[in-house]
């Protein structure tokens, strides 16, 4: 048998939306914060599927470069550096748990009922065009990102050296008992407040007993 | 597929994050995950418009929120870092000082 190229790509879909979603519930509802980290990446992987299957090509090894390489292993590092404690089935429990699921519920609904019946109407409803071979998204998004978009895209590499001096300037801290000198302590000093010429009796030696000694 | 399959696994995503913000009772690690989640979600909305509309713009500015949210992401884990120090957990029942 046979599957038509259709067919499977439905089938491929239905697959990794289903791991997405099951891996997103995970990260929300697993106990030991260390799983939901790695829920997560597994949440990020199958959506650069997804993102995969309508060709966007660059956006979804972006996002397991940037995403699973970079943030999550970030994440992952400050989950187990800061030993954060599992908690117990008895904390678990809230007063307005119950209300704030059937928020969500309720949105999900609404949402769902947008997309299927209210807006039908006026989604593009046409197929995804497909490229023919030898196209490059990489090179389209790329003539968008440093043509149009050369501004922001300036303007986003400020950003990530903000967040790293941020960052840095964070977590930064005086450590206890450092010897390190502060240079301009020492350039401002004052000759007058460092020494004092204090008048006195000069001392006359005592005399030594050498009977003591032995 | 069409457009409304990723709308709508996209809208799931959405609702679980916003869930998992509601209802946490563990520490304010999962309530970033969340957010990144979030911010996953509206990614995937907008690549599903950019390429069934055929206009590259959405995947540009999909590339700035990446951006912006490995920014965020560094800076919150550094807060958290920095929080973690002072206070000595994470839990979101210890970390009430504003009794929001």
């Amino acid at each position: 048998m046979i599957i038509s190229p259709e067919l499977f790509q439905q089938f491929i879909f239905y697959l990794f939306a289903t791991f997405t979603v099951g891996s997103a519930m995970a990260v929300v509802t697993v106990k030991n914060t260390i799983y939901s980290a790695l829920f997560l990446v597994l949440c990020f992987f199958n959506t650069a599927v997804l993102w995969l299957l309508i060709e966007a090509e660059f956006l979804a090894i972006t996002l397991v470069l940037v995403y699973v390489g970079a943030v999550m292993v970030l994440f992952l590092f400050v989950v187990m550096m800061l030993d954060v404690k599992q908690a117990k089935a008895s904390q678990l429990k809230q007063s307005y748990t119950k209300a704030a699921l059937l928020i969500a519920a309720a949105m999900l609904v609404e949402l769902m009922v947008l997309f299927a019946y209210k807006l039908s109407g006026q989604l593009p409803t046409n197929e995804l065009i497909r490229q023919e071979q030898g196209y490059s998204n990489v090179s389209e998004v790329g003539m968008a990102l440093f043509t149009t978009y050369v501004y922001p895209f300036e303007i986003a590499a400020v950003i990530l050296l903000v967040a790293i001096v941020a960052a840095i300037m964070l977590t930064m801290r005086k450590r206890q008992g450092n010897k390190q000198m502060d240079a301009a302590k020492q350039i401002n000093i004052n000759p007058a407040e460092r020494i004092r010429v204090v008048s006195m009796k000069a001392e006359k030696p005592e005399k030594r007993h050498s009977g003591e000694e032995s | 597929m069409s457009l409304q399959h990723y709308l709508i696994v996209s809208a799931i995503l959405f609702v679980i994050s916003m869930a998992g913000i509601f209802v946490n009772r563990r520490n304010v690690l999962v309530v970033l995950m969340s957010i990144e989640l979030m911010l996953l979600a509206v990614n995937t909305n907008l690549i599903a418009f950019s390429k069934y509309l055929d206009n590259v713009e959405g995947q540009v500015f999909v590339f700035f929120i990446l951006t912006v949210a490995a920014a965020e992401a560094a800076i919150g884990l550094a807060i958290l870092v920095v929080l973690f120090r002072n206070k000595k957990t994470l839990e979101t029942k210890e970390i009430n000082e504003l009794e929001g």
